[in-house]
């Protein structure tokens, strides 16, 4: 689908959607709507799966009217957008100095022999991907990751496993 | 004197409802600026009499940074908060936005008064998620109270409060890339001049301010600015938050007068655990050149002192390592994050960081060769300073550091092809 194609607005997205992502064009200057395209991003990421593909980011780019590039140089600029599917729980595992030295690499290979994956990878069944990220300033409680909105912290491999028991 | 200032009232329960930060007078200082229509001059003098300077790492003085803002600029003006914490070592704002959100709505508002902005963003970064959904909360408490939105208190004043989320990305913590990245961009930070005071957000005046920093304000303005300033030390006014982490037994964010020894920081976070030996100290977050732990026991956190010693108070983040740490190990993961957050702009600091980093993991990977610490010396020195801001220069520093104190353990790894420190071994 080219995004030029596109004329109507109200053919993108479902209602739902296009509400939440016009509440974050509001929270801008008339005439700023580019301001949104980060947060259209993650809204549109977040019903995708988790991931971006070419196609989401067209449609993002039609809504806002932007060209295409302006979304495609945002979307690839910033980590937390996916372009490859990931699982169901993304753990982003900090490895970072604090965590380091708190033994992240104890933690990192845990999860590598419990899921069978490393890092960029996605088990199977598609339950769980693993990835690296960078310090997410929670360094207190080190070594942590996160998984979708919520943050783990003082990870033990122990600890590790009952948290990948209760993701679905 | 610890928690005086912004963790002062952590001792209520749930701080950050508004009903509870109120009972403890806030929105006081707000109200009465408001009702009293204080010459922002004024207020301006206050900041400048606290000594506060910026708690992002700069420490920029925030009194004059308001002052350079033309109020009566026939555009909009803007005040944006950084709350893209990501320096690594640093934790407090994340606390801020959690505990005590309301002192940073009532600071940015105070703020946005001074210098009449009637649009204000607070950009945190993305991972944040429930900090934000905390902060959001307090926004909306504040805007049913009536501190947020048209005619604030019946002043005529207006102001909206809206926040930004990061999508991961260090360099947004770099003032001009966080106002590309409001604007729907890559991160990338802007050549200056023009700085953001005349050239800002949308290309209009606009002050950014650290969380830290916006949330000190309501305390200053309400207890005196003498108060606030004779908490610290000469050139380092007020207090800080300093986040300690590491090898301590209990690391967390305390908030001590500047000026304060570090052996007491040190102290309050149950010293070293499991009676191991304190090495080594990173002072304030991974960019600052790191100080042995006998020299920095004999130190005060202030930004006199510390500059001194030859690093940097920063943003205040310690990262204490005990002895069996390996700093080959340690410059090696620092040198990848450099590596994978510049933003590829400026020559020096894309080309560069990839260097420092495929030659301190090739000497502690075991391949390290004769020449490569000089080859260090000479990269970092390439960086500093000639890039458009300062991630070139955070990325070289603690290169400098390391090879200062701990270059017997680099030129070990050459020329054994392993580690001298026993855990690494």
């Amino acid at each position: 689908m080219n995004a030029l194609e596109i004329k109507n607005r109200d053919e993108l997205f479902t209602p739902e959607i296009r509400a939440e992502i016009d509440h974050e064009i509001a929270k801008y200057p008339e005439g700023e709507s580019q301001s949104a395209s980060m947060a259209a991003l993650r809204i549109i990421q977040d019903v995708n799966g988790g991931s971006l593909t070419q196609e989401r980011m067209d449609e993002v780019a039609a809504y806002l009217d932007l060209p295409p590039i302006a979304i495609y140089e945002v979307a690839t600029f910033y980590s937390m957008y996916e372009h490859k599917p990931v699982g169901r729980n993304k753990l982003c595992v900090c490895t970072n100095i604090s965590c380091m030295i708190n033994n992240s690499d104890q933690i990192v290979e845990h999860l590598n022999n419990k899921l069978g994956i490393k890092f960029g990878e996605v088990t199977e069944d598609g339950r769980y991907s693993l990835k690296e990220v960078e310090c997410l300033g929670a360094c207190g409680g080190a070594p942590m990751m996160q998984v979708g909105q919520k943050y783990y912290e003082n990870l033990t491999p122990e600890k590790l496993d009952s948290i990948l028991d209760e993701l679905e | 004197m610890a928690n005086e200032v912004i963790f002062k009232n952590l001792d209520l329960d749930r701080l950050w409802d508004i009903e509870q930060y109120r009972s403890r007078g806030g929105y006081e200082v707000l109200t009465k600026i408001l009702k009293e229509k204080t010459p922002p001059g004024e207020i301006i003098d206050g900041m400048k009499t606290s000594g506060l300077r910026g708690r992002g790492g700069a420490g920029f003085p925030t009194g004059l940074k308001w002052s350079f803002i033309n109020r009566e600029a026939p555009t909009d003006k803007y005040l944006v908060c950084n709350s893209d914490e990501g320096e690594p070592g640093t934790f407090k704002d994340r606390d801020i936005l959690r505990y005590n959100p309301h002192a940073l709505v009532e600071g940015m508002l105070i703020a946005s008064y001074v210098i009449n902005a009637h649009r204000a963003y607070n950009y945190i970064r993305g991972e944040f998620w429930e900090p934000y959904q905390r902060f959001q909360n307090a926004i909306d408490q504040a805007r049913a109270a009536g501190f947020v939105g048209n005619n604030i208190l019946g002043s005529g004043f207006d102001c909206e409060l809206n926040v930004h989320l990061g999508g991961g990305a260090y360099v947004c913590g770099e003032e001009t890339a966080l106002l590309e990245s409001i604007e729907g961009k890559k991160g990338q930070p802007r050549y200056k001049p023009p700085f953001p005071a005349h050239v800002g957000l949308y290309g209009c005046p606009t002050v950014i301010n650290n969380t830290e920093t916006l949330a000190s304000v309501p305390t200053i303005l309400r207890d005196g600015a003498e108060k606030f300033r004779d908490l610290g030390v000469e050139n380092s006014g007020g207090s800080k938050l300093f986040s300690i982490s590491g090898h301590v037994k209990n690391p967390g964010v305390f908030e001590l007068p500047m000026g304060t020894p570090f052996s007491e920081l040190f102290e309050l976070a149950g010293g070293m655990r499991d009676g191991s030996k304190i090495k080594a100290v990173i002072p304030g977050g991974s960019s600052s050149p790191v100080i042995p732990g006998e020299v920095m026991m004999d130190l005060t956190m202030d930004y006199d002192t510390i500059a001194k010693a030859g690093s940097m108070l920063g943003s205040g983040a310690v990262i204490v390592m005990d002895d069996t740490t390996c700093m080959v190990k340690v410059l090696d993961r620092m040198g990848y994050f450099y590596y994978e957050e510049s933003c590829g702009q400026c020559t020096p600091c894309r080309e560069g960081t990839g260097w420092l980093y495929r030659i301190v993991h090739r000497i502690e990977n075991g391949q390290g060769r004769p020449e490569d610490i000089d080859l260090l010396m000479d990269v970092q020195n390439r960086i500093r300073g000639k890039t458009i801001c300062a991630l070139g220069d955070a990325a070289a520093m603690p290169v400098a550091g390391m090879l200062r104190y701990y270059q017997d353990e680099f030129q070990y790894h050459i020329d054994h092809k392993r580690c001298m420190v026993g855990a690494d071994a």
